[in-house]
């Protein structure tokens, strides 16, 4: 019994991406240009990571080395996860299939059997609460609906550590506010590592377990705050307002100097 | 909440209540108008007398059409014609697609040959009729030669174009997904191509029918009644009505195909939803 803690407490503290003095230039020559500088970032198993910066600070550049599109210039990236997925800004679906079957090309990938894949897909837009909407196409979803099926396709990989490149920054404010209580259920009793990319402070904290701010030009890690705000939370409660204004601050100070 | 969000976001489905008279009628008046329209104009310059001797008007030529119709003849060269049409094309389509195939994912051919296939795309294919003649004789085989040629680089730059535009985001995407090489390939290159590739589909056939039309001018082949050598015969009776009348028939098969195409073409813009009207 005790023995069963300790070991959960293990992999709760356990490092699923580390990032060791990473660096990142693009271009080569007179025209090279930085966009990670010594970069030094441990995730540890479960955590909700939120990536915050003024734009050219390599947030994105960052979750591309992550996730293994990308190699870095200098330094070091290990990440022990079974599986990573993205997702994007875009739903980034495949216009030709439906929402199912956009789910199903993932599980297709991984050699999923057919009838399992049918199966599973369905589990998963039942998941998003998109149960019903299967058979349609993504021009046919709403942007919310079109995001929690690229969501259910990430899950859909298997993926215990999903980054997120501003994936609610096209919604409205409403929309996201939803969306952000779902990902929170979604993750709900399972462990999954998210490394989240956003250029709104207070998403960052209704979010994350822990929020670093990063510099702009090149891109380096400036501060991390940690979120001490019990769950549920919501985004116009007044400890998320707080923490998110001294996050903001500090963001301020960043950009101008 | 989430539910009731999506409820207010869905789009609402484009009325499709119409009854079935009025959405036939609708798209067709304005051409039945402009047949009628150039029937008129047609009949006018007849009845000025313009080289009266031997311009005919519409109902000369319409009765002829009507009499060859009701022989064996014409219908026998319409076989033959559509059914070189549609071998050769096929061809053309096997051998575009997998040129295209080939040179869109292997880099050096494509440094080799990629702007060779666009210059045989802008070659008129009368100018290979010698070549294939010499080749090949007053034959079948000829007449299919230039099809292939005059049609196959579209196809194949079609592909090409619908490879080279596929959405990097969706490729991105797609690799994360473990999509890779072939399987990549297959489930998102090719299909995020079509679009483009029906385009060099229906760029190829109208190359391919201009080819066929050519063909059968210049290589009479004795005994095979074909349009282009009803044509020719006429041609050579100096028998204007008939041309004309063939001249039609060949016209209406341009559209009957014409058609088939934008019909193929409306229905993948409306599963992709390119065809959402704002």
């Amino acid at each position: 019994m005790s023995d069963t803690a300790i070991t959960e407490k293990a992999t709760q503290t356990k490092t699923v991406v580390r990032l060791a003095g990473v660096s990142k230039v693009f271009g080569r020559g007179a025209h090279v240009v930085p966009a990670l500088d010594n970069v030094t970032l441990d995730v540890p198993t479960g955590e909700f990571t939120c990536l915050i910066g003024a734009s050219g600070c390599g947030k994105s550049t960052l979750l591309s080395l992550v996730a293994g599109l990308e190699r870095p210039s200098a330094g070091e990236i290990s990440v022990t996860a079974r599986q990573v997925a993205l997702m994007f800004q875009e739903p980034a679906l495949f216009p030709w299939l439906t929402a199912q079957g956009n789910v199903e090309l993932a599980l297709r990938a991984r050699g999923t059997g057919k009838s399992e894949r049918r199966q599973r897909a369905a589990e998963l837009l039942d998941l998003v609460r998109l149960n019903g909407f299967g058979a349609k196409r993504p021009h046919e979803l709403s942007g919310g609906m079109r995001q929690r099926v690229a969501l259910a396709r990430a899950l859909a990989q298997n993926a215990d550590v999903l980054l997120m490149d501003e994936p609610f920054g096209a919604l409205d404010a409403m929309t996201r506010d939803v969306m952000h209580d779902e990902l929170d259920r979604i993750r709900d009793g399972r462990e999954l590592t998210v490394l989240f990319v956003t250029h709104n402070v207070r998403e960052a904290v209704r979010l994350g377990d822990r929020v670093v701010v990063m510099s702009s030009h090149p891109g380096r890690v400036a501060a991390e705050f940690a979120v001490p705000i019990p769950h549920p939370r919501r985004t116009d409660s007044a400890p998320v307002a707080e923490l998110a204004a001294t996050i903001t601050d500090r963001l301020r100070a960043e950009v101008a100097r | 909440m989430i539910e009731t969000l999506d409820e207010l976001e869905l789009i609402p489905p484009p009325h499709q209540d119409r009854r079935l008279v009025e959405r036939v009628w609708t798209p067709l008046w304005p051409k039945l108008l402009a047949v009628v329209l150039v029937l008129a104009i047609w009949q006018l310059v007849h009845l000025t007398g313009w080289k009266k001797a031997i311009f005919p008007g519409p109902g000369a030529v319409l009765s002829s059409l009507w009499d060859q119709a009701r022989t064996g003849l014409l219908w026998h060269a319409i076989g033959t014609t559509v059914q070189r049409a549609i071998i050769g094309f096929a061809l053309a389509v096997l051998i575009g697609a997998v040129i295209g195939a080939l040179v869109s994912r292997i880099r050096p051919l494509r440094a080799a040959v990629g702007s060779l296939i666009t210059g045989l795309q802008t070659l008129p294919s009368i100018a290979w009729f010698p070549f294939a003649i010499i080749l090949f004789g007053i034959t079948n085989a000829a007449i299919m030669f230039v099809i292939v040629l005059g049609a196959a680089p579209s196809v194949a730059n079609g592909l090409i174009t619908g490879v080279d535009y596929t959405p990097p985001l969706l490729l991105r995407a797609g690799k994360m997904m473990g999509l890779r090489r072939l399987s990549l390939y297959r489930y998102l290159i090719l299909p995020a191509s079509l679009p483009a590739f029906v385009a060099g589909l229906r760029q190829g056939w109208a190359f391919a029918w201009r080819s066929l039309m050519a063909g059968e001018l210049l290589v009479v082949i004795a005994n095979r009644p074909s349009l282009g050598v009803l044509l020719s015969t006429d041609q050579d009776q100096a028998d204007m009505v008939s041309a004309t009348a063939i001249i039609i028939v060949i016209l209406i098969l341009g559209i009957i195909v014409h058609t088939l195409f934008s019909v193929a073409d409306r229905a993948i813009r409306r599963r992709w939803g390119l065809d959402v009207q704002v």
